[in-house]
């Protein structure tokens, strides 16, 4: 009870970030993320981190490269149209190898868009977040208490295989406040980075953090390899909530804040009798396909939910491969579906079904 | 059970805060909860809004679309939601700004001068706590003690100053009786 804080998604990311060791914040302001780097400039002295408003997201990105590059802990955050600012700094992060955790609290798009909560950026963080030929890890929250606990597993995961990491909320998730309970702090050594450039002291060579390969086959063997990690990474890495799917012949997949709110047309749905069930996709990439593959053979319709006209459906259909009917229900631009409209949608189908 | 509250008003009038002391009622009685403003430049002076949930089981919709309490600070919001409360629902409105038609027979209206009462006591910014109280004397949503406990809890330690109005505010609006003129 005594360590249960009522917050916002923002700033339990923030708090709990620091409390994962990262002390090294570059931002620049943007709704609704705001508060993230409002707390951080907070907490940052305090701690005798680094925080540093930049005075780009560009530049914000690139302070996160040279950092990370020097071995620490390093974040920054923004919204939609500030992520598209970011994505060259992504790509060299990639491509150098240096795993760093970067937030982006949606909203609706393209261009300035709106304020208000979005999910159209799950094409960008999961298949184009940069260019060239890469990935990042991609942990999608669905409240306030896995805001916390994802950064932390962000990090360490980023940490393991040397890549990139995005916590990809919307505005929802940021702006609501939830009671929270903030993950032990495991060691407050993090695990050594013989990579870093942190000075040879003459004692050994120097590390290099590099994205430039101007030998075509020298880059193949190095984008080959890191695919190899990616390959492990999409055997160890995949996280995914279930709920009531044991027997659930409609199956309702949704992630983020859009899940919770699925959960709750899913638990009408039952009462009506309707066998539905919901998997909450954690991980966005590496994506959860052998689950729902798994889970489509006894559902034979499946429906996506999401703040977007449609981008995780693919991801979807690509998992079950035909095998089962995959529908679509969506709300853009900054509308949030309420649990009836879900649950209209899940009887529309079974009614379907059984006719 | 799932309790929806919805406070609505001008941004400044501490519609925000008033809902952050009801959802931390919920944290006091270990219940979950989930505090969601209306964010962007409502909260700079036009009209702002605030949803609270109270519930046994995780929250699912932390949106609330349909309020079982309504707590109307404004002309605006209590014609925006007034419609949307719940059968059986009270709403709880501050009748010093909002003169308004008991137009629906299926819900409680429970209206109360609290900008008034507030300047009469020297109270002046304190309005909002005023209708908690009077809330919390219509509904019985948790117990005046552990309001009381939530409103220390939201009062941050820059400013205990204002910790003695906000309770006697608080007390003001839940002894409030109305009389029928």
């Amino acid at each position: 009870m005594a360590n249960k804080f009522l917050m916002k998604g923002n700033e339990a990311l923030a708090e709990a970030a620091i409390r994962s060791g990262c002390h090294h914040f570059f931002g620049y302001p943007i709704t609704p993320q705001t508060e993230i780097s409002a707390y951080m400039a907070k907490r940052m002295p305090q701690i005798g981190g680094t925080f540093l408003q930049a005075e780009s997201e560009i530049a914000a990105i690139n302070m996160v490269l040279g950092a990370a590059s020097a071995g620490v802990r390093a974040m920054t955050s923004s919204s939609s149209p500030g992520i598209s600012l970011k994505s060259e700094g992504i790509s060299y992060l990639a491509g150098s190898d240096v795993p760093a955790v970067i937030v982006n609290v949606m909203r609706g798009g393209p261009g300035l868009g709106g304020i208000q909560p979005s999910q159209a950026d799950y094409w960008q963080a999961t298949k184009a977040m940069g260019h060239g030929d890469f990935q990042v890890l991609v942990y999608a929250p669905s409240g306030v208490q896995e805001m916390a606990e994802l950064v932390g597993l962000a990090f360490d995961t980023a940490d393991k295989y040397r890549v990139p990491a995005m916590i990809l909320a919307d505005g929802l998730l940021g702006q609501m406040m939830e009671p929270v309970v903030f993950p032990e702090q495991k060691s407050d050594r993090l695990p050594e980075k013989t990579w870093a450039t942190t000075g040879t002291k003459g004692k050994r060579a120097p590390n290099i953090i590099n994205s430039l390969f101007l030998q075509p086959d020298e880059l193949e063997q190095i984008v080959k390899d890191r695919f190899t990690r990616y390959q492990a990474i999409e055997e160890n890495e995949v996280l995914a909530e279930e709920f009531l799917t044991d027997d659930a012949d409609l199956l309702v997949v949704a992630y983020g804040a859009v899940a919770r709110i699925a959960r709750s047309a899913v638990r009408a749905a039952r009462e009506r009798g309707i066998k539905a069930g919901l998997i909450r996709p954690v991980t966005l990439w590496p994506f959860p396909k052998k689950l729902i593959a798994e889970k489509a053979k006894q559902a034979q319709n499946i429906l996506v939910a999401e703040m977007s006209m449609g981008q995780m459906v693919d991801d979807v259909k690509l998992a079950v491969l035909g095998s089962s009917h995959v529908h679509f229900y969506g709300r853009t631009g900054g509308m949030v579906p309420s649990p009836n409209e879900l649950l209209e949608q899940i009887q529309a189908i079974a009614d379907n079904r059984e006719v | 059970m799932l309790t929806n509250l919805m406070i609505a008003g001008f941004g400044g009038q501490g519609v925000l805060f008033t809902g952050k002391i009801i959802a931390n009622t919920g944290l006091l009685e270990g219940k979950e909860v989930s505090w969601l403003p209306s964010y962007g430049p409502e909260m700079r002076g036009g009209t702002a809004n605030c949803s609270v949930c109270v519930d046994d089981e995780p929250i699912g919709c932390p949106i609330v679309l349909e309020p079982d309490i309504l707590i109307a600070m404004n002309v605006p919001s209590f014609d925006k939601f007034i419609g949307k409360v719940t059968k059986g629902g009270c709403v709880v409105y501050d009748s010093s700004l909002i003169e308004a038609e008991q137009t629906r027979e299926d819900i409680r209206y429970r209206p109360i001068p609290a900008t008034e009462l507030a300047a009469r006591h020297h109270l002046d910014k304190f309005a909002n706590i005023v209708l908690l109280g009077y809330t919390l004397q219509a509904v019985h949503f948790t117990s005046y003690e552990t309001v009381c406990e939530a409103i220390k809890a939201c009062v941050p330690k820059s400013k205990q100053k204002l910790l003695t109005p906000n309770l006697d505010a608080l007390r003001l609006g839940y002894e409030f009786q109305e009389t029928k003129s």
